[in-house]
This record gives structure tokens, C-alpha cells and sequence, in this order.
């Protein structure tokens, strides 16, 4: 038993080393010269553009069932006029950030997992190191700050067409105007409930392409590595956002909401 | 007018001379530009070199034969710092690769041309986009019709100049090959290390193939190992051959030589196909 715990944990010590050298080779690589704006437009045309309706979907359903839910426990206690609030509040400060992280760990991570993992073992990593070219600035750089941008941008869409969802699902119910609903949900939310979500939605979009591209960039030869690397790049990247998602909400409300 | 006249005599003059000093420097044949000494690597529990030693000269195409898995491969990629050996010397122009720092490795891989088992084509650019590749990110070209005159020549020297915008995907598993080598040669490098160029590609593209690597040869001096399991290759490329097994050099020479070779064991490479 003993033999095979120290194994393990000597692998994972390697691995956070392995990482700790990659993030050190992600930043020497962005503030290098020749940043590769085009590949960096597509990347975010392919991570932004592509993930969009999925996003924009689940937000828009999450937004309606969560005001169908909310409803009568409002109703109990005589607090119908509170669902706007209730709804922008929760949408903006998790839901939005946290399905629309999930989303993108599955989508967009697992594709660059996948992708690099494939591109590894067909040796195409390999060759343009070979060549003298720098497969960090050009895959993983971009790719990392695509994600970084992107998560963020669909967040905020997912944030509206939640509040979209919700704006039906009380529509449903009682006629409320769209002008008084969303001006009673802005009204809702400040400064303190949008920074702190918008900044985690930073370090979310961050990890995922980071941990994708670490995942895909190291995955061994073989194909079934490819696999394992969409995989296990959708698993990490999930279990950190939330990871960070918690570390976020006690800094924040050390911060502002004592 | 005679005084243009002159200074543009005089430029060339200077510029023949300067031409005749970069070939005297090119074509200096006793140099030795790859030395593998005492060369280990294994992976884990499997020892794969046991000691490699090879020198090749500058302008010499040294055949590698052996049986599949003896790790000719993996030599070739000690030589350009994709691995790291276990023990012994890899040095390239005299300097010790494994040694290298990041920007000097980068520039040595520069002067290298390595060709893929698989051809290592990239996935998502289209064939000319695989060629533009090392020009933009490698050599920093900035002339666009400077990089379409490259790409369009060097495809019509492998001779797929129809499939210039095609994606790989849609390209057969011979012409893929030849793509992977015309993004290899694109660059003109100083020293090609082929593997296998022409395992999986039918007798006539094979044979073209091979006189093209000795056309390289021929007019930029390139060095080059070519690792091949193609006796017809073999025989048209090579100076010089050396024969591999189970992690150790067992013969060299010329292809006539070996195949006159007492030992059976290196006879039998050459029984097969001739
Ligand atoms: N990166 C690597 N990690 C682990 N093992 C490796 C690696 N590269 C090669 N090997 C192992 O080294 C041995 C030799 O491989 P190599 O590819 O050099 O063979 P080869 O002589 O080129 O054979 P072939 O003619 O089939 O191409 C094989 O057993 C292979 O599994
Ligand atoms: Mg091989």
C-alpha cells in the first residue's frame, strides 16, 4: 500500500512542477515579441462565437426556472415585488459566471485538450519546436488569452439572457412590463454584486485554457492520450473553477458585504 | 555615367567574392559537422541506445539502416535537442546540443531540417499555410511575393503544385510526405534529417523522392542523414551507410561493402528487396 501512495503523490508533486514551469513559459511568451494576432482572432472567434448559443441557451432556461422556483416560496412569505431583485442578484453574482464556466470547461476546454493532445501525437508540436519556430506563442498563448477574454464576454451574455428567461417566466404569470422589470433588476444590482463575479469570470476563462493547454501540450504518444487529455482537462479545470469560485466569495465579502 | 559604371563593377566584384567565401565555407568537406560519441538513452526500463557512435561530414549523406525499434529515431532526435540523451556527446558544429541555451538551440534548429516519420503536417492550415509557416514564424519573412515564390517552387520540386490549397485532411498519405519535406526543405537547411522519406509512397515517387535528396545535395551542400527502411533509396542517396542494431552501430560502409559483408546479420538487410 505504502509502496504505491509515495508513486502517486511523487507524481503529483511533479505535475504542479510541470505546471509551475508552463505558467512561467505562458508569461515569458506573452511578453515576448511577435504576438500572434491572427491565430489570437480566430481563437477567439472559435471560442466566443462557436460556445454562444450554448451559453446563451442554458443561461436563458436557468433564468426562466429559477423564477419559476422562486415564485412561490416569494408568494409564501408576501414578497412577490422581491423576484426581480432575487433573480439579477443570484444570475449576476453565480449563476451567470459559474454555468457559464462549466459550460465553457466542457466545451472549449475539452476541445483544447483535445486538440493540442492530437496535435502532440501526430508529432505536429514536435515539429515546429523542431523547426526553430515556438509552438508556446503560437498555440498556447493564444489560446489562454482567447479563453480569458471570451469567458468573460459570455458571461455577460449569459447574464442577460438569464435575466431574459426570468423576464418570461414572470410574464407567464403576471403581465409585467420589460421596461419596469429590467430597470427594477439594474436597480438591484451594484458596483459590489458585479466587480467581484466579474473578475472571477477573469480567473475562470484563464484556468480553462490554461489547464486544456497543459493537458493537451503534455499528453503522452499514443492516441488514447487524446482522450484522456479532453478529459482530464474538462475534470481539472471544473474542480478549480470551483476552487476559485469559493476563494472569491470569502475575499469578497471580507471585502463588501460585512 | 562612368563612375555608376564603375562602382556597380565593383559591387559585383565584392559580391563574387563574398559568394565565393560563403561556398568555400559550405563546400569545406573534411569538416565534421555531426559527432555522436558514446551516445545512451532509454526510457524507463527500456534501454533503447546503448552507445551510438556516428561523425558525419559536412556535404556527406550517411544512410541509417536497422530493424524497426532500434531506435533510429530517437538518435536523430537527440541531434536536434527533441530529447535528451541519458550519456555520451550529440555535438552539432562543434557545439554540445544538450548544452544549448533556449535562444541557441533555437538557432541551431534553424540550420536543421527534420523530417517526420509521419510528416507532421499541420491540421488546420492548408498545404501553403504549412509552407508559409517556418518562412513567417522561423526566418521573420515579411515580403509576401518573396513567400509565394518560395512556396510555389518548392512545391513544383516535390510536384504537387495543384494541391497548394488544400487541407491536409484531403491530401493522400504520399502526397502528405512530400508536403512534410517541401515544408522541411522550404527553409534550406544545412543539415536534413530524413526520416523514413519514402516508406509508404509507391516505387516512382520513391525513386524521386530519393533524387531529389541527392539533388539537395548537389546544389546547397546539404548534410543529411536519411534513416530508410528502402534499399532502392538507400542506394541512390547514400555516401556512406550505417547499419543499426539493438542499440548499437554493427557496420558501416558503402552500399557494395555491406552487401558483401561477412556478417549474415548485415547481409540479410540488403537480401530482401534486391
Ligand atoms: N518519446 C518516447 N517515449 C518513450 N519511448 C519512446 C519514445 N520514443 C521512442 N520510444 C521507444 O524507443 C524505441 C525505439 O523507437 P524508434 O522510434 O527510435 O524506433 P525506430 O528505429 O525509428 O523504428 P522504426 O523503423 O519503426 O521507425 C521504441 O521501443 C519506442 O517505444
Ligand atoms: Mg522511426
Amino acid at each position: 500500500m505504502a509502496e504505491q501512495a509515495i508513486p502517486g503523490w511523487k507524481k503529483w508533486l511533479e505535475g504542479s512542477g510541470d505546471q509551475v514551469i508552463f505558467l512561467k513559459g505562458f508569461f515569458r511568451n506573452v511578453f515576448r515579441g511577435g504576438f500572434e494576432w491572427s491565430e489570437f482572432v480566430r481563437q477567439c472567434y472559435e471560442i466566443g462565437y462557436k460556445s454562444f448559443m450554448l451559453v446563451g441557451t442554458t443561461a436563458f432556461i436557468m433564468g426562466l426556472v429559477l423564477a419559476l422556483q422562486l415564485r412561490p416560496t416569494l408568494v409564501n412569505f408576501g414578497a412577490v415585488s422581491m423576484l426581480p431583485k432575487s433573480l439579477a442578484v443570484s444570475i449576476v453574482r453565480e449563476i451567470g459566471p459559474i454555468i457559464t464556466a462549466m459550460i465553457c470547461a466542457g466545451k472549449i476546454g475539452s476541445g483544447i485538450g483535445a486538440e493540442l493532445g492530437s496535435m502532440k501525437v501526430t508529432e505536429q508540436i514536435g515539429a515546429m519546436e523542431v523547426s526553430g519556430a515556438n509552438p508556446i506563442q503560437y498555440l498556447v498563448v493564444t489560446r489562454i488569452l482567447a479563453t480569458t477574454l471570451m469567458v468573460p464576454v459570455l458571461t455577460l451574455l449569459g447574464d442577460v439572457l438569464g435575466l431574459l428567461g426570468g423576464f418570461l417566466a414572470i410574464n407567464i404569470t403576471s403581465s409585467v412590463s420589460a421596461m419596469l422589470y429590467f430597470n427594477k433588476c439594474l436597480a438591484s444590482i451594484d458596483f459590489t454584486d458585479f466587480l467581484p463575479a466579474f473578475i472571477k469570470t477573469i480567473f475562470f476563462g484563464f484556468v480553462i485554457g490554461f489547464v486544456g493547454c497543459y493537458k493537451g501540450y503534455n499528453s503522452n504518444r499514443g492516441t488514447e492520450s487524446v482522450g484522456l487529455a479532453a478529459n482530464s482537462a474538462v475534470v481539472t479545470a471544473s474542480l478549480w473553477i470551483f476552487v476559485i469560485d469559493a476563494i472569491v466569495v470569502q475575499i469578497s465579502s471580507l471585502l463588501f458585504y460585512r | 555615367m562612368l563612375s555608376w559604371f564603375r562602382l556597380a563593377v565593383y559591387f559585383f566584384i565584392v559580391n563574387m567574392k563574398e559568394t565565393e567565401k560563403v561556398s568555400q565555407k559550405k563546400g569545406n568537406s573534411s569538416e565534421t559537422v555531426i559527432h555522436i560519441k558514446g551516445l545512451k538513452k532509454s526510457f524507463g526500463a527500456n534501454d533503447v541506445l546503448k552507445n551510438i557512435n556516428l561523425d558525419v561530414k559536412r556535404g556527406e549523406n550517411v544512410v541509417i539502416l536497422g530493424k524497426s525499434g532500434t531506435g533510429k529515431s530517437v538518435t536523430i532526435q537527440c541531434i536536434v535537442g527533441a530529447l535528451v540523451p541519458d550519456g555520451g556527446e550529440v555535438e552539432v558544429f562543434g557545439e554540445e546540443v544538450a548544452a544549448l541555451k533556449e535562444k541557441q538551440l533555437k538557432e541551431l534548429r534553424m540550420k536543421i531540417g527534420f523530417l517526420f516519420q509521419s510528416g507532421a503536417l499541420y491540421d488546420s492550415m492548408t498545404v501553403r499555410e504549412n509552407l508559409e509557416f517556418p518562412l513567417t514564424r522561423v526566418l521573420k519573412l515579411k515580403d509576401q511575393s518573396d513567400i509565394n515564390n518560395r512556396v510555389e517552387e518548392v512545391l513544383e520540386n516535390v510536384g504537387l503544385s495543384d494541391a497548394i490549397d488544400k487541407m491536409p485532411s484531403d491530401l493522400s498519405g504520399g502526397m502528405r510526405k512530400r508536403v512534410g519535406l517541401a515544408r522541411t526543405l522550404i527553409v534550406n537547411p544545412e543539415i536534413m534529417l530524413y526520416d523514413e522519406p519514402t516508406t509508404g509512397l509507391d516505387p516512382i515517387t520513391s525513386r524521386e523522392i530519393s533524387e531529389l535528396i541527392l539533388q539537395m545535395q548537389k546544389k546547397y551542400k546539404t548534410t543529411s542523414i536519411i534513416i530508410t527502411h528502402d534499399m532502392e533509396c538507400a542506394d541512390i542517396t547514400a555516401d556512406r551507410v550505417v547499419i543499426m542494431n539493438d542499440g548499437e552501430y554493427i557496420a558501416e560502409g558503402s552500399v557494395a561493402e555491406l552487401k558483401n559483408s561477412k556478417d549474415g546479420l548485415v547481409r540479410s538487410f540488403f537480401k530482401s528487396t534486391l
